[in-house]
């Protein structure tokens, strides 16, 4: 009878309070998850219209912005042509993958096909540092060790900042990256594409080559495509090395900009409102941009990868 | 050629540039430790950065960057946490779902120098916090949000999917069920990886050279009221924390021994990062045993 | 009206998809109190999907979808306004893999019975030691109940499960081939379990081993396809079956 009574009496308590527990649950995850939604829109939208500003409050043209080699923005006849900055980004940010793409492809394959486990025992802790070492110690080693070497290299005749110091920062930066994914996307591979292929008397290169790599193809462009995407938004390592010359990068000794040096160095020397400061965030809205082009270029990539 | 020796060769230049990559790492902690580890003393560590001369030290960047840290973390954890059991616990395979896992992968690809200016046009400019301490944990916390989502979220579905029926059919709510019964078990991986993530916020400079700050205030490290505008945990004070000051003494500062000053703040700095390594795998395994041992108190 | 032919508990024409394939299809079946029946069936045949389905389960799998009636004391808890998360405090599960809580064997027990509003130390410490002399492990247990379940054997671990599971006094309780990770002698120890714990309640056992269904069950079913084959009495189903398949399937398994 008693019991009855409590069980009764659970039941009906039982039955607001899992309902009231659920909601409250549902109510904060849902919040968390708003809260995403309204600060990537925010970004968006914030760094676009003070990005677009200059074009349509300041009537830059954006033709120029985009195609003019000539960046002068103060003066009484001010031009911001940002190609220079755009380029230096687009020059830095490739360079590095091809540098770090191949490194970072043997490096997986050492850790998966090479020397399954131990290999994987030793590398594993090592790119977990280098992703791990804050990206002003990149660029306080660059400048301290490698623009100095640079200069050395090039006979005394430069002084090291440039293209190449920032390329060569940069992909040690992306490694990581890009070594991350190799190595998870090789150890997906199912065990039997290996042996079916050495079991055909293929060497352990062949089936690299001829099996692994082309299968894992996309994957390993994902890989790359992020470690791009991850230069072309560094900011302070390549501004420390690059030399911030405000000119179109003609060779790999000299002193360049990118976008994000750029931005670091003026934003906090124009004043808020100034074409001069909403230039700068027009490049932003491009880094921006460039981002959602990267995330594209992945998707696709993966679609490919299922089919 | 043939496929023997092709395969020697290549199998050759693999382990090469494996050993290249370690031979980086190792050059890489040795050129910082050697040069700055003879910089460190508890003069350096305490004392108050200079200007003009040198001699300073990085005792206030060292404070902030700890401080903004844990600001950070504040917000970070609770607002990843409750993103990453969504994307677990409550999310389906739908539309809306893809759309939201798009958010996450698009917040943790935007560059940090982006963040950065939209904390300085909303937080800083905006709401008129100005270069603070506050508008940098913001910053730093849009900016570490996504991974800390995806933390939480490989935690939880990690969890054998059978703890979660044993709840259901004890008929408990859902929710109970994810704080009660789920959390503890994803826990130690939750430490491990919120750990980790609060390493890569130490480090960060590019997203608070425009939302704390390149300067710090001279602080009174006795007074402890955050209104006062002298007390360190102040949160609408500027601060200059320690990466952001490596970055300032060689691009822009005029001290003299902003190389050995940048040495030591370096091997500080990476020191830190390496005792987060070494902390998030330890405790992540100490929180583990904690709760499978045979000896337990609850 | 309907009252005096549904079944105290059972299914009424209760079948499971699994996005368009129909992985149970219509089963009508009733369990009799205090009494045991097996579902048996090669693999994939549905057997543990309708299991599962008897306490809603299946709500949490996205691409399920349960029709059909599940009837209990005259509820149809296959109704979208039976609310489910009551509904399963009545079943008590338990798994083929022990699946103890990471919490101390005490909290196991406690839990379940603390959440549903029995808070006095004293009471919980009685139910605790219920449980655990229901599931015979309270002997083993007795003196370490402050520490970690998983520090159990597998099988201390099962029967942990089955106190768990009684902690809150369910009428019916589920078993999804308790005894298949199980070394001989815990599976010994389970059945005798399930022998004792028939005299207080309705249980329904999924098992691929035969002759355990033929030691512990009242009543045996075999699945194949989805489909409900044949239902009878143990010793009827597994001595003279009448349906051609369930022949071929006892005399394949034991020959």
């Amino acid at each position: 009878m008693e019991n009855n009574k409590a069980a009764a009496n659970n039941k009906r308590r039982g039955f607001a309070r899992h309902q009231r527990e659920d909601m409250i649950g549902k109510i904060y995850t849902y919040l968390c998850v708003l809260m995403l939604i309204v600060v990537i829109v925010s970004i968006v939208y914030f760094v676009a219209s003070k990005g677009l500003a200059t074009f349509i409050t300041d009537g830059v043209s954006p033709f120029e912005f985009l195609f003019g080699t000539h960046w002068s923005p103060d003066g009484t006849n001010p031009s911001f042509g940002a190609l220079p900055f755009i380029a230096g980004s687009f020059v830095v940010s490739m360079l590095a993958a091809l540098i770090a793409g191949p490194l970072s492809i043997c490096a997986a394959l050492f850790m998966t096909e090479i020397v399954p486990g131990k290999g994987k025992r030793i590398l594993q802790p090592v790119i977990e540092l280098l992703s791990g070492i804050p990206s002003v110690v990149y660029g306080f080693i660059g400048l301290t060790v490698l623009v100095p070497f640079i200069s050395t290299v090039s006979g005394g005749n430069t002084l090291g900042y440039g293209v190449a110091a920032g390329a060569l920062v940069l992909s040690v930066m992306i490694l990581p990256t890009i070594t991350s994914i190799a190595a998870d996307a090789l150890a997906s591979l199912p065990r039997g594409m290996r042996e079916a292929s050495y079991a055909l008397g293929a060497t352990r290169w062949q089936t690299i080559y001829r099996v692994i790599l082309p299968t894992l193809a996309p994957s390993l462009w994902t890989g790359i495509i992020l470690g791009i995407a991850r230069a072309f938004g560094e900011a302070l390592a390549v501004q420390m090395v690059i030399g911030n010359a405000p000119f179109l990068p003609k060779s790999l000794l000299t002193s360049a900009s990118t976008l994000t040096s750029v931005i670091t160095l003026n934003m906090t020397n124009t004043s808020t409102g100034s074409v001069q400061n909403n230039v700068l965030w027009s490049m932003a809205l491009m880094l921006l941009f460039m981002t959602f082009v990267f995330i594209i270029i992945v998707r696709l990539l993966q679609r490919r990868n299922k089919l | 050629m043939n496929a023997k020796t092709a395969d020697k060769i290549a199998t050759g230049v693999i382990i090469f540039f494996a050993i290249v990559i370690v031979a980086i790492l190792g050059g890489l902690l040795g050129f910082i430790l050697v040069r700055g580890l003879s910089h460190i003393s508890w003069d350096f560590l305490t004392s108050p950065s200079q200007n003009f001369k040198a001699g300073g030290g990085i005792g206030p960047q060292l404070f902030n960057s700890l401080f903004l840290l844990v600001l950070t973390m504040i917000i970070t954890v609770p607002l990843g946490l409750g993103g990453g059991i969504y994307m677990a616990e409550y999310a389906k395979e739908n539309k809306i779902t893809g759309f939201i896992r798009l958010v996450v992968e698009v917040l943790s690809s935007f560059p940090s120098i982006v963040v950065g200016l939209f904390g300085l046009l909303l937080f800083v400019n905006t709401f008129k916090l100005g270069y603070s301490l506050l508008a940098g944990a913001i910053a730093l916390a849009i900016f570490n949000l996504p991974l800390m989502v995806r933390i939480t979220e490989q935690s939880f579905r990690a969890v054998p999917r059978e703890q979660k029926e044993a709840g259901l059919a004890l008929g408990l709510s859902k929710w109970k069920i994810i704080t009660s019964i789920l959390l503890p078990v994803a826990l130690p991986s939750l430490i491990t990886g919120t750990i980790l993530a609060a390493g890569r916020v130490f480090g960060e400079a590019a997203a608070l050279l425009f939302t704390s700050g390149m300067t710090t205030p001279p602080l009174d490290f006795t007074d402890w009221n955050p209104l006062n505008p002298r007390s360190p945990i102040n949160p609408l004070r500027s601060a200059e924390t320690l990466a952001v000051h490596i970055w300032k003494v060689n691009s822009e500062g005029r001290i003299p021994d902003a190389k050995d000053v940048s040495a030591g703040a370096s091997a500080v700095l990476v020191i830190m990062v390496l005792i987060f390594n070494l902390i998030a795998r330890w405790f992540g395994r100490f929180v583990y045993r904690k709760i499978t041992a045979s000896k337990q108190v609850n | 009206m309907q009252t005096s032919t549904q079944p105290r508990f059972g299914t009424e024409e209760l079948s499971v998809f699994y996005g368009t394939n129909e992985a149970v299809k219509k089963i009508n079946m009733e369990f009799p109190d205090k009494s045991v029946t097996a579902l048996i069936g090669p693999s994939g045949c549905g057997k543990s999907t309708f299991l599962r389905s008897l306490n809603r389960m299946n709500d949490e799998i996205a691409s399920a979808r349960v029709t059909g009636r599940i009837w209990m004391d005259g509820e149809d808890l296959n109704d979208k306004n039976t609310d489910a998360v009551t509904l399963r405090q009545k079943i008590g599960m338990v798994w083929q893999r022990p699946n103890p809580f990471y919490k101390s064997i005490y909290e196991n027990i406690a839990f379940g019975p603390r959440y549903h509003g029995t808070r006095s130390k004293k009471q919980l410490d009685e139910i605790v030691e219920q449980s655990l002399r229901r599931a015979a492990l309270w002997d083993e247990v007795k003196d370490r109940l402050k520490e970690s379940a998983l520090s159990l054997s597998g099988g201390q671990q099962q029967r942990l499960c089955i106190a768990r599971a009684l902690s809150v006094s369910p009428q019916i309780l589920l078993l999804d081939e308790p005894a298949s990770a199980l070394d001989p002698v815990s599976t010994g120890k389970v059945e005798e379990l399930i022998i004792e714990l028939k005299k207080e309640l309705r249980i329904v056992i999924v098992t691929h081993n035969m002759q355990q269904a033929a030691r512990v069950s009242d009543f045996t079913a075999y699945f194949y396809l989805g489909n409900l084959i044949e239902h009878d009495n143990t010793t009827k189903l597994f001595s003279n079956p009448s349906n051609q398949m369930t022949q071929e399937y006892i005399m394949g398994r034991f020959g």
